[in-house]
């Protein structure tokens, strides 16, 4: 939906010089869940969360039984190995953010890591499947590339679980990783965590975070870049439907010169009690300078009954930067609008797919994989027909 | 031969304090090739006549019978009733973001058509069309009304109007806002419709000067929710020349 969207509440943010760093969370990250309280839903990093559809992920009441089946497959060349909690490798993207990224952390069992050796160009995906069979869970993946290495991760999350999973991205220099991460769970699946991609100097990361499914989902996706020159896209979609509460928390960590990041994350919503929650949180830091970033977050609310929460955030230390933005929109899907088409002979539900597949248009194409786009544009129309009929 | 019948249609809105009786009575027929000037003052109810037409659900029809060839026109959905041939042209067109208007276009004509038309012939139909209302090839690419200026909107709705051929055109004050030039261009689309002989036109307006582009056969003064008076084109000149004072005062007793 281009820049522009239907009339509606702006909800621009603010802008913050000198907060302490990482204000948005009530504890200091950790790897250990012992250091965070349990959240009792009033703190800054919980207040849009319905602690009581976590299943425990919260406060320590959750127990894994193995309910989840994680499979990937990765084209020759690959290292992909599963490992214990001792690997040296893990945990080196960065700590847990909150309690359950955390509990997660410290009750994952078995690692996935994937390995791209250095120079290794990808020509077809990695895919990684994580389906719930009902079970809970605390997971753990790292996927990791070699200087000037190039990936596609597809990571599919589907059927029923109650699962606390952390993903590391770490990008050796001059490495370009895209990840796409399709929440398409059941209905009745709960999935937290966090996102954590450590990009390399001069390397790129791109993330497609997808959110159709689940009853609640709340994910992290976090940037920290280890060297100058790296550059960050992140792009997100979520169709938020009938007492679907789906967040999506970024968190991009300016902390060194001459790097970039752009972010533009989509929803619609519609139903009942369809609640979406964006935080964009983006900090430069004093010693970032050359920073060029831009955040954008649009909805678009099909149906009364649907709630948005949309919260970018700017904190800039110093001014030596090439550009900082951010927009956040809320549009509604207008009763003049749904006249207008039908008034052109086009059925109603007919309208409403026609005004969705262009509010989704352009973010799909930049997404630059045909078959995941192909795949969206499905996933979008069946959304549709579900709750629309 | 299409006939758009209006018989005793009064037209109620909800406002504060209960709903307020807009339209009191209207009867008009307008068959296929005839031009029908509906003229009248603000508020006299001319806007309300065409979106009820058209089944926009702010109205509430209270009395009276709309009929499309027999068929009733108030019992179908506003999607039905534009594939059933009428066609509203509005004067405050919506921008609808993320829709483009090559888009939209095509989804419109295959749903009035009632067949997705064939795409080459399409697409050269649609250029065609454009050049003639010296519309810029890009517009098709654009997001529908959006960001258009008045004068593109206008002239994007006529586009829509040569494309979908309606039987029946009800064109709602599609002359306010136009320079003389725009004026010029949308008249001659409107006419270039005309002259099929295929169309009822209803051309709502609240000056005379689209009529010296576009001859309409019947006049009729609005005044009060109601046709005040009829006649033919002669009617238009002594409005010109007396304005809707009369109608007014006159109306307000009646």
């Amino acid at each position: 939906m281009a820049e522009t969207i239907p009339a509606g509440s702006t909800t621009d943010g603010v802008i913050q010089v000198g907060q302490p760093t990482d204000a948005r969370v009530s504890a200091p990250a950790s790897y250990d869940v012992a250091d965070f309280p349990v959240p009792h839903g009033r703190e800054e990093d919980w207040r849009f969360t319905p602690l009581e559809r976590l299943r425990g992920l919260h406060d320590g009441t959750a127990v894994a039984d193995g309910g989840v089946r994680v499979e990937v497959s990765a084209p020759e060349g690959v290292t992909v190995e599963t490992v214990g909690r001792d690997d040296a490798r893990l945990g080196k993207a960065g700590k847990p953010v909150d309690r359950v990224a955390a509990q997660a952390y410290s009750s994952f069992e078995k690692a996935s890591v994937v390995s791209v050796p250095k120079e290794m160009v990808l020509t077809e995906p990695v895919r990684i499947s994580v389906h719930g069979e009902g079970g809970t869970a605390f997971g753990h993946q790292l996927i990791e590339l070699g200087a000037f290495a190039e990936a596609v991760v597809v990571i599919d999350h589907t059927g029923d679980a109650t699962l606390a999973a952390n993903v590391e991205y770490v990008i050796g220099d001059g490495a370009k990783l895209t990840v796409v991460s399709v929440q398409d769970w059941d209905d009745t699946a709960v999935h937290a965590g966090q996102h954590t991609a450590l990009v390399g100097r001069d390397a790129s990361f791109k993330s497609v975070v997808v959110t159709f499914g689940g009853d609640l989902v709340r994910l992290h996706p976090r940037v920290v870049y280890g060297a100058p020159g790296g550059e960050a896209e992140l792009y997100g979609l979520y169709f938020t439907d009938n007492g679907q509460h789906q967040e999506h928390r970024l968190f991009i960590d300016h902390d060194t010169p001459h790097c970039r990041s752009n972010v533009a994350y989509k929803g619609a919503l519609q139903g009942k009690d369809a609640h979406a929650v964006w935080i964009g949180d983006v900090l430069i830091r004093a010693e970032a300078e050359g920073t060029d970033t831009y955040e954008l977050n649009r909805n678009l609310v099909l149906t009364d009954g649907a709630r948005v929460d949309s919260v970018p955030n700017l904190e800039i230390e110093t001014g030596e930067i090439v550009g900082a933005g951010h927009a956040s929109a809320t549009g509604r899907f207008e009763d003049e609008q749904l006249f207008y088409l039908m008034a052109r002979g086009i059925p109603a539900d007919e309208a409403r797919r026609l005004v969705v597949r262009g509010f989704f248009a352009e973010l799909v194409q930049q997404i630059g994989i045909p078959e995941l786009e192909e795949r969206l544009i499905d996933k979008i129309e069946a959304e549709l027909e579900a709750s629309v009929g | 031969m299409a006939t758009l019948e209006i018989h005793d249609l009064h037209v109620s809105v909800e406002a504060e304090g209960g709903p307020r009786e807009i339209l009191r009575g209207v009867d008009l027929t307008v068959k296929q090739g005839e031009t029908h000037a509906i003229m009248g003052p603000n508020g006299s109810g001319k806007s309300t006549l065409a979106y009820s037409l058209a089944g926009h659900p702010k109205y509430t029809i209270t009395g009276g019978t709309v009929t499309l060839d027999g068929e009733n026109v108030l019992e179908m959905s506003v999607d039905e009733r534009a594939r059933a041939g009428v066609f509203l042209a509005m004067q405050y067109p919506v921008e609808v973001p993320g829709v483009s208007v090559s888009n939209f276009l095509r989804t419109s004509a295959t749903a009035i058509r009632g067949e997705a038309p064939k795409l080459r012939t399409w697409v050269k139909e649609v250029k065609e069309a454009m050049e003639r209302l010296q519309i810029d090839p890009s517009f098709a690419e654009r997001n529908v009304n959006e960001g258009f200026s008045g004068g593109e909107k206008k002239r994007h709705e006529i586009l829509q109007l040569e494309l979908l051929k309606p039987a029946i055109a009800i064109l709602d004050e599609t002359d306010s806002g136009l320079d003389v030039d725009a004026l010029r261009v949308v008249s001659e689309g409107v006419n270039r419709v005309r002259e099929s002989g295929q169309v009822g036109t209803l051309l709502i307006t609240h000056y005379t000067r689209i009529l010296r582009y576009i001859k309409p056969d019947h006049v009729h003064v609005f005044a009060a929710g109601r046709i005040a008076e009829s006649g033919g084109p002669e009617l238009a000149n002594k409005l010109e020349e007396e304005g809707y004072e009369a109608y007014v005062k006159g109306g307000a007793s009646t």
